[in-house]
């Protein structure tokens, strides 16, 4: 589903990924965890073809396409979505207006219809209900005011509205309260699929212990520098990444 | 229900669609103005000698004024010789009935997506056509006739309303106001005329149509309504014209009145022709827009949505005249690639307890320029007056400019102004976030900016704030990237 060769990415001028690889097929969770400043939401915004991301090297596939070449919006209409670490304010748009642009742009790029406004509603509402959002969260302005909490679950709440193949989470578990995290993993799970993958940027192993992974990833110095089971996770979170990557981290 | 996102793409062909000609015989003047232009006119439409004489004063004013120069606008100057001063479909009659229109007219008026007769029944929008200098027809007549409201041409008003027409024309804007209201007294071809009787409400949003077709002419239409007593109306007004390399010139005098307990609600939507990416052709748009708040706890408020024209020069105002009057100035001007806009309100509070709101939203994008120029003036008889200014810049590109130029004037030491002004930028955060969930970058900006004009765009009648929405994301077209 998502294949990444040997990427190579720099932010103005300055290497920040080098010569990463990654390979996802459907159904999986892969969870990729690194110290502060190690490239994750770098690589994020690269796979999602944010501006200022230069590729200088390597390649990255999603399904049979050439994921570099597209534009940011037809990733998205190819199922690639991303929740934020931080989310955009958008004043004076309604948070369901907004969702439902997305939605409907989102279908028009695959021959469908715009969703109807009924359907719509019931499908909003059902997901916010599971994902404790309240009505009025909906209609306030995108993001606008949102605690830190309300606006990772108000991602989750995009995510499964759009239904996309390959979810990135960004930190989505970070400023999130203990019942909040469970909610949102809760939401996540629902939504595992054998055609869908997810990709969780995370610094915690309790995030884990919800959203179990396929895979653990560790990210430092530009390159995934260990890959391992859910142990992984575990044996970072008790001896640190020092420890664990030993000589492997460049000073 | 198409959303507007979608409208917006539907129109991204054409870069102003409404660009063409319709191919109609017309009565025109040769080029020129003089005293006897004005008479030859005034004859023609078969005025009283009172309005001949007030247009030949109103002449004699204007060749004696100049053209300020207090504007951020710059413009080449006009030759008012080489203008045509009448042009109309030539037709023997106006048509009696709506089937009678010349059927060109009523297929430009299609291809504007405002057809003449659907509009009458489905939108239960009255809507009179001012189509070059003439009215070419007026719809939903006899429903407004048995409320007593009268709804009609600016000549028709003057030959079947002649009393009432003398009493208000040029008593909100005389006709040595300024140097284009000077113009237009003396050469107005056309406009819309309403009276909305004591307490009646009326029941449909009265609107109008203006289309330029013709080359060489201007358009100087005079609108005037009045609102008696505890009697309410809602207006709209649209306009469009053909793309041509010349400037053409539209001005303009709306004149409101509204008495005891009355309310009047005027919207506009400016979509004159801007002109081409290098600033070639375009309108310009020089309006005289004033209403008087004559009578005790009346309201006027102004709502425009401003996205035409190469230059805008427009200053709706509210003159607050009656105790606990109200006037209200919601504006989104957007200009782009080489537009400017100098625009913004007066509000001269002279009763006591009366209050105004302002509320501007400044779009620029491009090399365009765009001006927020407002007055609030209080008066020393204005006792406990309050007024509350808002104005938002938006820019988009760094190559375009927004300027901000608020005049407070209080005499009173009980009233209360405040002011408010913010600039922003659309940010790259915002139009990643909005790629990233599948919008294209051009329905991003539009979505932006709608939000960031939504207080504005709220107070706009809901099937003219559906046409706002779309014209803001087409004016926008190609600003980013
Ligand atoms: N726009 C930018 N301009 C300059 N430097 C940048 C930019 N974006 C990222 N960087 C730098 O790239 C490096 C990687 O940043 P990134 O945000 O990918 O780290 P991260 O692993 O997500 O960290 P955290 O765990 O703190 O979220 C950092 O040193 C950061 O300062
Ligand atoms: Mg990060």
């Amino acid at each position: 589903m998502l294949e990444i060769q040997d990427l190579h990415v720099a932010v103005d001028g300055r290497p920040i990924l080098k010569g990463l690889s990654l390979r996802v097929r459907p159904g999986e969770v892969h969870a990729v965890m690194g110290p502060n400043g190690s490239g994750k939401s770098t690589l994020a915004f690269v796979l999602a073809g944010r501006e200022g991301y230069e590729v200088t090297a390597g390649s990255a596939r999603f399904g049979d396409e050439d994921l570099l070449a597209l534009e940011p919006e037809e990733r998205a209409r190819a199922g690639l979505f991303l929740a934020m670490q931080y989310p955009v304010e958008i004043p004076g748009v309604a948070n369901m207006y907004f969702l439902r642009q997305s939605l409907n742009a989102v279908r028009k790029s695959r021959g469908l219809d715009e969703i109807p406004a009924a359907e719509f509603m019931r499908k909003v509402r059902e997901q916010a209900r599971l994902l404790g959002i309240g009505e009025e969260l909906l209609k306030r302005d995108l993001n606008a005011g949102f605690s830190g909490g309300e606006k990772k679950r108000n991602e989750i709440l995009q995510m499964a509205i759009l239904e996309p193949r390959l979810a990135i989470l960004d930190e989505t578990d970070s400023g999130l309260d203990i019942d909040a995290l469970k909610t949102v993993a809760d939401g996540v799970n629902r939504l595992r699929a054998p055609d869908r993958a997810f990709l969780v940027i995370t610094h915690y192993q309790r995030l884990l212990d919800y959203i179990v992974p396929d895979v653990v990833h560790v990210l430092a110095d530009g390159r995934i520098q260990r890959t391992g089971g859910p142990e992984l996770a575990r044996e970072l979170e008790e001896r640190g990444y020092e420890a664990v990557l030993g000589g492997r981290l460049a000073a | 229900m198409a959303t507007a996102l979608d409208t917006v793409k539907d129109y991204t062909e054409a870069e102003y669609k409404y660009g063409f000609v319709t191919p109609v015989e017309e009565d025109r003047f040769p080029p020129g103005l003089d005293e006897d232009v004005v008479r030859r006119l005034s004859a023609k439409k078969g005025e009283p000698d009172w309005l001949t004489e007030w247009r030949v004063a109103a002449l004699r004013r204007f060749f004696a004024m100049e053209i300020p120069d207090w504007q951020k606008v710059r413009f080449h100057p006009i030759d008012f010789q080489a203008i045509s001063y009448y042009a109309a479909p030539r037709q023997k009659e106006r048509p009696r009935s709506l089937d009678e229109i010349d059927p060109e007219i009523r297929r430009t008026y299609d291809k504007l997506g405002i057809p003449i007769r659907e509009q009458e029944v489905l939108a239960g929008v009255a809507v009179d056509y001012v189509f070059d200098s003439v009215s070419v027809a007026t719809t939903f007549k006899r429903k407004l006739e048995e409320l007593g409201v009268v709804f009609c041409s600016m000549s028709e008003a003057v030959r079947e309303h002649g009393e009432l027409v003398r009493r208000y024309l040029g008593s909100v804007v005389p006709p040595g106001d300024n140097i284009f209201a000077a113009l237009n007294s003396a050469v107005f071809s056309d406009g819309s005329f309403v009276y909305v009787p004591k307490g009646v409400r009326c029941p449909m949003e009265l609107s109008t149509y203006f289309r330029i077709n013709a080359a060489g002419t201007g358009q100087f239409e005079r609108t005037l309504i009045v609102a008696d007593e505890g009697s309410y109306v809602s207006y709209l007004e649209g306009c469009t014209a053909p793309m041509r390399d010349e400037n053409q010139l539209h001005a303009a005098v709306v004149e409101l009145v509204a008495l005891d307990d009355a309310e009047i609600k005027y919207s506009t939507v400016q979509n004159w022709y801007p002109g081409d990416k290098e600033g070639r052709g375009g309108i310009y748009n020089f309006v005289t827009k004033r209403g008087a708040c004559r009578g005790k706890r009346s309201k006027i408020s102004w709502t425009q949505v401003e996205t035409g024209s190469a230059i805008t020069w427009k200053y709706p105002s509210c003159i607050l005249q009656g105790d606990d009057s109200v006037g209200e100035f919601y504006s989104v001007a957007v200009t782009n690639n080489r537009q400017q806009a100098d625009t913004g309100t007066k509000m001269i509070h002279i009763g006591k307890r009366t209050r105004s709101r302002i509320v501007s939203k400044g779009i620029s994008a491009g090399h365009s320029d765009n001006t927020y120029r407002g007055l609030v003036r209080i008066l020393r008889s204005a006792e406990g007056a309050r007024n509350h200014t808002q104005c938002d810049s938006m820019l988009i590109g760094d190559r375009c400019g927004a300027h901000t130029v608020p005049y407070i004037e209080v005499k009173n030491r009980t009233a209360q102004c405040e002011h408010e002004a913010t600039t922003s930028k659309i940010s790259e955060d915002q139009l990643f976030y909005c790629r990233q969930r599948g919008i294209s970058e051009e329905d991003a900006v539009a979505l932006i900016v709608n939000g960031f004009c939504r207080e504005v765009m709220n107070e706009l009648p809901m099937e003219f704030a559906v046409e706002a929405k779309k014209l803001l994301g087409i004016s926008l077209e190609g600003s980013v990237g």
